[in-house]
């Protein structure tokens, strides 16, 4: 299985599919549509030998590949996965299928360069996940903010270009530091840019918190974490349905990633020095914006701020260095790009018929769009973390892993059965629920037969991983213990 | 797999290929495919129920795991199957109810547009409460749990266009969610301190944790097995509608009446007892969580009879009537008496169901009126729902040889023998109660089927709030009728064991029906003191008529009679003379104002607070667009400096040299 460089190929596959169709116009937006679809479509079938040929009881990189790519300062052109990062090549891969078809009508003008932008951003986006070298990481992380920035500015709402640069700005801020850090552990390791080695590299407990430091701004922008979290509402908001569900789906994973690749292993020790301050930060994540998710008027912010929340528990999952918390948090992860890709892409059904996002606009479109509505619900009652959904697996077992590391912790992240339920469901009560709003519900058309495919693909995701989530936990097991036993050595 | 073993799995399966072929294919099958197909589901795993039932007593007890759902760390999660005694009983008795109201919806739902969906709903409701009940574990138990609340929000939301019944699900849901978080916690303590979340590896090791205490206020050492049981039985309280998340059933009553019959009277409001009943071997290591469980559900017993009282609209009152008799249950689980609470779970789902069914049958002769104001004297329109009705309220008062007669008065003995503390409040209110669920029964049954008819007086009166499907403005008012096979089949179908199912006291009670599925501590013998006592039904019977409990509901009974038969215009005067009290009962002690207020609005404000002041004010006000300003502000000032003059540039670093030759030569 092994033969074919998979890992290189789930990356270059989209991004030459992304490049080749940017030769086309408008005029041929036809052939566009179809020429992304089957670059997205091959780009998820090049994936799946990962999780075919993987082999769950190792914990070493696997797929990997490795040749030099600037000699002088020792960089390599180094992929590889783990029970970790195969996960999220997958989700990125199949999101792109579900984006490219997301956008198949609803975008009318430069079709070729929001598909293009999109394919490319995929295959940036798996070469974050594969990459080993650290150098390599650190390029696909920053120009993965291109296409997305471009995507928000140009196919944005009306305040686009605010968002846009509040995004651009937020991330790119955060990430400098990181290079900092990269280019310090290069000089400590002795010349190396490999993650891997720096994993096993001893570090002082003053650098380690320095380095924690840098790598906190470039992951906690990303997650977002609070108090670092405002741009994302308003990307969110003035993003295109596709960019929502992306930026939501895959791009939120890259922070949380970062934790889990970088500031646990590298830095165990500040790690958990710290943990008090980034446990806070969770809880905060999940009591304080659920409760700010309750007074949104505007569907996608009250989406968004349900996004940070949920981001809340992986990060609370990864710092309280149990097996439950951290593979709940991976499930989270995964779930999470589901759920709110499927949410996101429900507001998109909408905003392409009414053109609003606001929830006083609507009410009662289940009397008009019926099929409709029983998938939101689904997606609704996911995103509540209701039991034999996606949304509950990663849930349960941060909460199970928290009560087990304290109660009090434990409490205030199982406050989000509380929270979850209000916001999400007095969101459907009042758009999907009630009597017909006014004569724009009225004229509402229930969804076709593409946007049917995309929703129900995700509806039997979320299904199928909150009845048997197995398939998808046993691949990480080895790789989270590792990690795990790793964190319990010092490196002082 | 042994052929026993397919017959469990087939017992929710059934069920559930019911409710989807139902629910997806519910367009091409039409509505005569929709019911045969939810109700041939239904009726297969009643019958497999029975066959297993009857294994069960046999001796053949099953406990073993389905598959494997989760692993993580050492810990496995396990979907599977406990069948015992205690399984059993829940599994005949929802199986049966649920057959009874699938007949039943064929007639009450006849000309309802959602008439698949409706059979959809209630086959999946049945296929959760049954993974509920067969649950070995306590994860599957929460999947169960928190699935049956998922079909109750959608059944209480069933006619999704009335704001009220979108207001009542949305509060049902959240008021659940409250209880669901503490069952979650409970859960969560059980992992973190046995390691595992199936049942029998808990009970094994919970005697070994009597002494085991947990620090959750520091300095406050607290007995783990306390802790524990109280989160659970908070899961409970939400479930089963105990006092104070009692708030969501009244308002359940939006959703159709099937339903209220089957999921909020006979079966899931029931889950949280089974729940306790289950965890008696971990109940009975904490006195204290006993005793909570006597006091929350005497409250519960006593104070929720009184509101039914004033209820003019008829399923309320049966609401009320459900939470108190739900107290009921409860204060035996609190008195130890496991059994007993099963016991009255059982009839009470009988004759509650026909109570709640024969409301239906009502509302639909009467078209879709539920004031009792304006019925009166319906027993010689509607001979069968009459009399069917007139058992219900019979077994409900707890009048003999009715079923409730049994339970009722057995929960009474249990928690006078009861030495835990509270005991003796909670005996009070439970017998206090007695007099009340008396008055309330027979009220209704007064209000609604004796006395002038008062349906054809208020002609123009209905099609506005009361009307439960809003589509039936243009009958006018013709002699109301008994209702149809399918609707009278099943009240006379589920009469039956409202008479008889309290008769089987001797096997369910002391003949050790229940064996080793639920655990008694031996200091709590109250349950062994009336074994010894009790020699037959009939004996039972006869020392019943001697007691106080009886007369005080015959008392009951009696007040409704002359308030309501006798002198018909007593009520109003009482009504203007107790003002206070009254207005106090209908307005359910304030609790719905004081939620609405304080956690909703309470929710919302602070939302809404954290938003304005935190996020846009603080963080992108301040700091966010504030850096973006002082880096503009800088910037600004910065190219001041870079105007591109030469003379400002060589005059600066005249300056520069000027300043640092000065610090060097004085440093120096």
């Amino acid at each position: 299985m092994t033969s074919a460089p998979w890992l290189s190929l789930s990356i270059w596959i989209p991004i030459l599919f992304g490049l080749a169709v940017l030769v086309f116009s408008d005029r041929h937006a036809a052939q566009v549509r179809q020429i992304s679809l089957i670059g997205a479509v091959l780009g998820l079938a090049v994936s799946l030998p990962l999780y075919s040929g993987f082999d769950t009881q190792t914990s070493a990189m696997q797929f990997v590949e490795l040749s030099p790519w600037i000699p002088r300062f020792n960089i390599h052109y180094n992929l590889g996965v783990d029970g970790i990062s195969v996960l999220f090549i997958l989700l990125n891969s199949f999101i792109t299928v579900l984006v490219v078809l997301a956008g198949w009508e609803s975008i009318k003008q430069r079709v070729a360069q929001y598909m293009a932008a999109f394919l490319i951003m995929s295959g940036l986006l798996n070469g974050v996940f594969a990459a080993l070298d650290a150098m390599l990481f650190y390029v696909f992380f920053e120009a993965t903010l291109i296409p997305m920035y471009l995507v928000i500015g140009v196919w944005g709402g009306p305040n686009r270009v605010y968002a846009a640069v509040k995004f651009f700005l937020y991330t790119l801020l955060g990430s400098l530091l990181m290079l900092v850090a990269f280019l310090y552990l290069f000089d400590k390791s002795g010349g190396s840019f490999a993650i891997l080695d720096w994993h096993k590299l001893p570090l002082a407990m003053t650098p380690q918190l320095l380095l924690f430091g840098a790598f906190f701004l470039a992951f906690a922008v990303k997650v977002p974490m609070w108090p670092v979290h405002t741009w994302l509402p308003d990307a969110h908001v003035e993003a295109p349905t596709g960019g929502s569900a992306v930026l939501a789906a895959i791009l939120l994973k890259l922070g949380a990633y970062g934790f889990i690749r970088f500031s646990l292993p590298v830095l165990p020790d500040a790690s958990h020095a710290l943990s008090g301050y980034m446990i806070t930060l969770s809880l905060i994540a999940v009591v304080y914006i659920g409760l700010v998710a309750i007074a949104q008027t505007d569907m996608k912010k009250l989406i968004a701020y349900s996004s940070i929340a949920h981001m809340g528990f992986v990060t609370l999952g990864f710092f309280i260095f149990n097996a439950y918390g951290v593979e709940g948090a991976l499930v989270q992860m995964v779930s999470h790009g589901f759920v709110s890709a499927a949410m996101f892409l429900c507001v998109g059904v909408m905003y392409d018929r009414m053109h609003s996002r606001n929830i006083a606009d609507y009410g009662g479109v289940v009397n008009t769009m019926p099929k409709f509505a029983s998938l939101m619900m689904l997606f609704a009652m996911a995103n509540c973390g209701l039991p034999a959904t996606s949304g509950f697996v990663g849930e349960f077992m941060v909460i199970m892993g928290a009560l087990k590391h304290s109660f009090w912790i434990g409490f205030l992240a199982a406050t989000t059965l509380i929270w979850g339920a209000a916001y999400t469901l007095w969101l459907y009560k009042r758009v999907i629920f009630g009597a017909v709003a006014n004569e724009h519900v009225a004229a509402l058309k229930d969804i076709g037969a593409r946007e049917f495919l995309v929703l129900a693909l995700l509806a039997l995701a979320v299904l199928g991983m909150g009845l048997y989530p197995v398939p998808l936990t046993e691949v990480m097991h080895a790789s989270v213990n590792e990690l795990l036993k790793h964190l319990a050595v010092s490196k002082l | 797999m042994t052929s026993m073993q397919q017959l469990y799995l087939l017992v929710p399966l059934a069920p559930l290929a019911g409710a989807l072929i139902a629910g997806l294919g519910g367009r091409a099958i039409g509505r005569a495919g929709a019911h045969w197909a939810a109700i041939l589901g239904v009726t297969v795993s009643f019958l497999a129920s029975v066959a297993i039932f009857f294994d069960v007593m046999n001796g053949n007890v099953f406990n073993g795991s389905v598959y494997t759902w989760l692993t993580s760390g050492e810990t496995r999660f396990e979907i599977g199957f406990l069948i015992d005694r205690l399984t059993v009983l829940m599994m005949v008795v929802v199986t049966f109810v649920s057959l009874m109201v699938h007949v039943y919806t064929i007639g009450y739902m006849a000309d309802d547009p959602g008439y698949q969906r409706f059979f959809a709903y209630i086959a999946l409701f049945t296929f959760s409460m049954l993974m509920l009940v067969m649950a070995n574990n306590f994860l599957q138990l929460f999947f169960g749990w928190e699935a049956v609340g998922l079909v109750s929000y959608l059944l209480i939301g069933f006619w999704y266009t009335r704001p009220t019944a979108i207001y009542a699900n949305l509060k049902a849901f959240l008021v659940n969610r409250v209880g669901d978080f503490g069952f979650l916690l409970g859960i969560g303590l059980i992992l973190a301190n046995f390691g595992t979340l199936d049942y029998a590896a808990v009970f094994a090791q919970s005697s070994g944790m009597v002494k085991t205490t947990i620090e959750i206020i520091p300095g406050a050492p607290w007995l783990l097995m306390s802790v524990i049981c109280i989160c659970l039985f908070i899961g409970a309280m939400g479930k089963s509608a105990q006092f104070p998340l009692h708030v969501w059933l009244p308002d359940s009553m939006e959703g159709p009446t099937p339903i209220s019959a089957l999921i909020h009277a006979a079966t899931m409001v029931t889950a949280g007892i089974f729940m306790v009943s289950r965890m008696s071997p971990l109940f009975e290591l904490s006195e204290a969580a006993l005793s909570f469980v006597l006091v929350i559900g005497g409250i519960t017993a006593f104070f929720m009879a009184l509101i039914a009282v004033v209820q003019y609209d008829i399923k309320r009152v049966i609401a009320y009537s459900t939470l108190s008799q739900l107290g009921y249950m409860t204060v035996a689980l609190g008195a130890s008496a496991y059994s007993v609470g099963m016991f009255h779970l059982m009839t009470h789902a009988f004759f509650k169901a026909v109570l709640f069914l024969g409301a239906g049958s009502v509302i639909i002769a009467l078209h879709h009126e539920q004031d009792m104001r304006k019925m009166g004297g319906l027993r010689k329109y509607m001979p069968i729902t009459y009399l069917t009705m007139l058992i219900g309220a019979l077994a409900n008062a707890g009048l003999p040889p009715f079923a409730g007669f049994f339970s009722k008065d057995s929960i009474l003995e249990a928690v006078h023998l009861s030495h835990t503390p509270g005991a003796g409040f909670a005996y009070l209110m439970v017998l206090a109660g007695v007099f009340v669920g008396g008055l309330y029964s027979f009220r209704l049954i007064f209000y609604a089927f004796h006395g002038k008819e008062r349906f054809a007086a208020h002609d123009a009166g209905h099609g506005a709030a009361k009307d439960e499907h809003g589509h039936d403005a243009g009958h006018g008012h013709v002699v109301p009728h008994e209702s149809p096979a399918v609707v009278t089949l099943p009240l006379i179908m589920l009469a039956i064991p409202s008479i008889a199912a309290g008769w089987t006291i001797g096997t369910v009670l002391y003949g050790g029906y229940f064996g080793s599925a639920i655990f008694i501590a031996p200091e709590h013998e109250g349950m062994a003191e009336m074994a010894q006592e009790y020699h037959g039904v009939i004996s039972m019977m006869l020392h019943g008529l001697t007691s106080l409990p009886f007369w005080f509901a015959l008392a009951g009974a009696a007040t409704a009679w002359y308030l309501y038969i006798a002198r018909p215009d007593l009520p109003a005067v009482l009504r203007q003379k107790a003002g206070v009290l009254v207005t106090i009962l209908e307005e359910k002690y304030g609790f719905d104002r004081f939620n609405d207020w304080f956690f909703a609005g309470g929710a919302r404000a602070l939302g809404g607070g954290l938003w304005k002041f935190g996020d846009v004010t603080i963080i992108d006000g301040f700091m966010v667009n504030g850096t973006a300003r002082v880096v503009g502000w800088i910037g600004g000032l910065v190219r001041l400096f870079q105007s591109g003059y030469i003379y400002q540039y060589a005059f600066t670093m005249i300056i520069g040299v000027f300043v640092l030759l000065t610090l060097w030569f004085r440093h120096a």
